[in-house]
């Protein structure tokens, strides 16, 4: 009777408290986390509300009387060469970098998910193959491999996302397959498997629930990175094909004709990202520690 | 030692393969063959014809693949698109300087980065403290072609310190060795200051001071020491982020490397130097990995190599 009374502690606490409750609780208390929730909280809102919160057009500009126009009260981050207004630009960048961000950086973890979890899983053969494609896929700087890879589909954010998922996909699934193998030896998975859970049941239900954690990490701080390539690739001219697409590579790369008159032209943009990029990091550091991932 | 050398460059073998057919399979999806972007838009069927002979476009895919790995191995990487010249050559005269570059950005980043990593760790808290994780933080979210251009707008442009493009292994080199260095400076003081934590806590460091041994030599003869692997490990790790940069880098200050022509390839369509360059960015990145590899017994003996 002893051991029952000494496993029972759930009177200790009144509230259940859950692993993300904590981690939560965790982050808010650290500044720069907060700091970055914010910046994240800012983009996402530039982004869905582009319309409202843009005080003018992001296409049209008004040539005769904005040409160039360092920042005043009136266009805060000053004018382009069209005499478009540059915060406005940046504003609906702000669609532009977080789509393509979140939108590969998904992907990369979908295909990554399934393919660590599979080869994790089942090891054998297939694994063997799988693992050494990626050996070789790793062999290549990122950037080039993407680089490579637009210049082969063609000019464009769509193509710019694939490219960036398709980079991305073997870092995920080698993270995967590493847990994987870990929690495949456990007495619950065993204890799963005897009770009948399907192999799919096992890996999804059992599994997958116990490396979100490093996922999430990984997934956040991974949105940073791609948040920098997009804009260097778009910076090389490789972004969507339309002259007067808003994204932010793509104006610090035209600006570059305008460095000796307007510094405003590449400035602002380039902060945008910078800041952009600080704030997935910053969310990324904090919920490492706070959920206590080790890599 | 040897028995291990020679076992990793075995290794090096399916990679390069790899490495020969993903570019060869590059060169398969891009949109229209080699010979109809050559032609271009004149309508010329039988030139099409002429130069698909000539370029063996004509025959299986496999023969293709067969002949340009055996083109491969005899370091041929055939001919540039546009000017005729031998893509090897073309790639051999842009080969220096962005090694030239890499080592420069690398170099200013190990100088400055590590020191202040340690003084940062020694000093927790302080205001070195705070400094480098500020330094460290932003280096790795700051896009390195916008740092470029501020550099050349500020110290080119407003302050007339340093040519803004050009090349040279002179003053040319600062402003794009320095706007490169910065996310492996950051990366590399962030990690100095970790691993120098972690040593600087373990049983030994209060053993080594026990005996009364000086500060200096425990800091850099014990924690130091044994801080380097994680550390190699991190540089090598960013020298593709390096690469990459060098890129960017290269593009805004008109410095005649292979980021430069690997844009340039991209911009008129030369699919054999964008292939040649891919395979030369990989290899590089390959072997240097596979010296970092090698490296690591030197630094620590208890690393057993098999």
């Amino acid at each position: 009777m002893t051991t029952r009374e000494a496993l029972d502690i759930s009177s200790l606490s009144n509230q259940p408290r859950s692993l993300w409750r904590d981690a939560v609780r965790r982050m808010i208390s650290q500044p720069l986390t907060v700091f970055g929730l914010l910046i994240i909280a800012i983009l996402i809102f530039c982004a869905v509300f582009a319309a409202w919160v843009a005080p003018y057009s992001p296409l049209k500009g008004d040539l005769n009387n904005f040409y160039l126009t360092p920042p005043t009260v009136e266009h805060l981050f000053g004018t382009d060469d069209v005499g478009r207004d540059i915060l406005s630009r940046i504003i609906y960048g702000a669609q532009i970098s977080l789509k393509v961000a979140i939108l590969a950086e998904g992907l990369g973890l979908l295909i990554g998910t399934l393919i660590g979890m599979i080869t994790g899983y089942y090891g054998g053969v297939l694994d063997a193959v799988i693992m050494r494609l990626i050996d070789i896929f790793m062999a290549f700087p990122l950037l080039i491999i993407a680089i490579a890879l637009v210049a082969a589909l063609g000019p464009g954010e769509t193509n710019i996302f694939i490219a960036l998922a398709l980079v991305i996909w073997p870092f995920v699934a080698r993270l995967v397959r590493s847990q994987v193998l870990a929690i495949r030896e456990s007495e619950y998975i065993s204890a799963a498997r005897l009770v009948g859970v399907s192999d799919f049941g096992i890996m999804f239900r059992h599994i997958l629930p116990n490396i979100l954690t490093p996922l999430v990490v990984f997934g956040t701080l991974g949105t940073a990175n791609v948040i920098l390539q997009e804009a260097a690739l778009s910076f090389l001219g490789l972004g969507s094909v339309e002259r007067s697409t808003p994204s932010w590579g793509r104006m610090l790369n035209d600006s570059r004709a305008f460095i000796r008159t307007a510094w405003w032209l590449p400035f602002f943009p380039g902060v945008t990202i910078l800041i952009a990029v600080l704030g997935f990091n910053l969310v990324g550091d904090g919920l490492r520690d706070a959920l206590d991932v080790r890599n | 030692m040897l028995r291990y050398t020679i076992s990793r460059l075995i290794q090096l073998i399916p990679t390069v393969f790899g490495i020969y057919t993903f570019a060869f399979l590059l060169m398969r999806v891009l949109p229209g063959d080699p010979a109809t972007v050559l032609v271009g838009f004149r309508d010329d069927e039988a030139a099409l014809q002429n130069l698909r002979r000539v370029m063996h476009l004509d025959e299986p895919i496999f023969n293709q693949y067969v002949a340009f790995l055996g083109d491969g191995l005899r370091g041929d990487l055939g001919r540039s698109y546009l000017t005729g010249q031998p893509v090897t050559e073309m790639i051999a005269s842009a080969f220096p300087p962005t090694i030239a570059l890499g080592a420069v950005a690398m170099a200013i980043a190990v100088i400055v980065g590590v020191p202040l990593g340690i003084l940062s760790a020694l000093r927790k808290n302080s205001i070195w403290d705070n400094l480098a994780r500020l330094i460290a933080l932003i280096g790795v979210s700051i896009p390195v072609f916008w740092l470029g251009v501020q550099f050349q707008i500020l110290f080119g442009l407003n302050l007339r310190w340093l040519p803004i493009s050009g090349s040279g292994y002179d003053q040319h080199l600062i402003l794009p060795a320095v706007a490169l260095c910065g996310g492996t400076l950051a990366l590399l003081t962030r990690m100095t200051r970790s691993t120098m934590l972690e040593q600087l806590n373990q049983d030994y460091m209060r053993t080594a001071r026990s005996k009364g041994l000086r500060e200096r030599m425990i800091l850099w003869r014990h924690a130091f020491r044994n801080a380097l692997l994680p550390l190699v490990t991190v540089a090598g790790g960013s020298l593709a982020n390096l690469l990459s940069g060098a890129l960017l880098v290269e593009v805004i200050f008109g410095w005649p490397g292979m980021g430069r022509l690997l844009v340039q390839a991209i911009n008129t369509r030369d699919y054999t130097l964008l292939q040649g360059l891919v395979i030369v960015f990989a290899m590089l990145y390959a072997g240097i990995n596979l010296l970092i590899d090698l490296s690591y017994p030197l630094i620590d003996p208890r690393v057993r190599l098999q």
